[in-house]
């Protein structure tokens, strides 16, 4: 290999899925579900990590369960629902619209808003 | 004018909830099982002299208990373990959930340490742990009478925890 091959090899931004071989569906379509549900799920342990990209043990063990749950023929609306009535809102990426996720999800209207009409106060 | 107070007033709102927010202990996730019944899970007989138990044995069981998630080889449940021992004392079952240990291990915990447990199974796979809302061992739950859930303790139970947890299990008693 070139030097100039070796170094690109360096600079290339890798996607590492820690997904390990032996947790891989034989069938590519439900392993692609699989991926879509794992990325949706934060690991509990490492927190900033879906479960894909995670080498915890908990996330590992996450991992088997959604493939496990796919096999047995749950919908991704099953399974993200299980895992989220175990775990609560924390273990979803996106959190749920409640009352007290309400600032949350409002917030970026709310300041559209006003500063909207601070805008158009001005030019009146 | 009034537009400027009330951006002011929402902007100090905001981040008076965020500096809060900052001084949250992001490790520890309260459980969302709180207030819920036992839920169902799968473990298994270790060996014919550990009482094994299941969801059936926790809801016939009347009386205020414990049910923790250990294993042998994990640091923090060693550090835990004589709390346990003082809190069974107390005449409280504490049910053990065995999280991927080995038998010979475990028996060999058990026997340096004593065994302050009514009841072990194991979870070999871990998928009771998930059924139990488990993210890292050791966790506690306590659970009423009528066998829901009320308190989760993260982490190992340490000395300064015992107040609590006793106090806890106390007003349990009582209900």
């Amino acid at each position: 290999m070139s030097k100039k091959a070796v170094i690109l090899i360096f600079f290339f931004p890798f996607f590492i899925f820690s997904v390990e071989p032996d947790e891989i569906l034989t069938d590519p379509v439900l392993e692609e579900r699989a991926k879509e549900i794992g990325m949706q799920l934060r690991c509990m342990v490492c927190q900033n990590e879906d479960i894909e990209n995670s080498n915890a043990d908990i996330a590992r063990d996450l991992r088997i369960l959604v493939r496990d749950m796919i096999v047995d023929g749950d919908t991704n609306k099953e399974i993200l629902n299980f895992v989220h009535e175990k775990y609560g809102d924390f273990i979803l990426f996106k959190p749920p619209i409640k009352s007290y996720t309400f600032l949350l999800w409002a917030c970026p209207f709310l300041l559209f808003i006003i500063f909207m009409s601070l805008f158009f106060k001005r030019k009146n | 004018m009034r537009v400027l107070f009330l951006v002011i007033l929402l902007f100090g709102v905001v981040i008076y909830v965020f500096i809060n927010g900052l001084k949250n202990d992001p490790k520890i996730v309260p459980s969302a099982l709180i207030n819920e019944s036992v839920p169902e899970f799968q473990i298994s007989k270790i060996n014919s002299r550990i009482n094994n138990f299941s969801k059936r044995d926790i809801l016939d069981d009347k009386n205020v208990k414990l049910v923790n998630i250990f294993a042998s080889w994990c640091l923090p449940c060693r550090i835990e373990h004589p709390q346990l021992k003082k809190i069974s004392q107390k005449d409280i079952s504490i049910y053990g959930i065995n999280k991927k240990d080995k038998i010979k291990d475990l028996e060999r915990w058990l026997q340096e340490l004593g065994n302050p447990f009514f009841a072990i199974g194991a979870d070999n796979t871990g998928k009771a742990s998930i059924q139990w809302g488990v993210y890292g061992i050791p966790e506690t739950f306590i659970l009423d009478k009528n066998s829901n859930i009320r308190y989760k303790h993260i982490g190992p139970i340490l000395e300064k925890d015992l107040e609590t947890i006793n106090s806890i299990i106390d007003s349990l008693r009582y209900e």
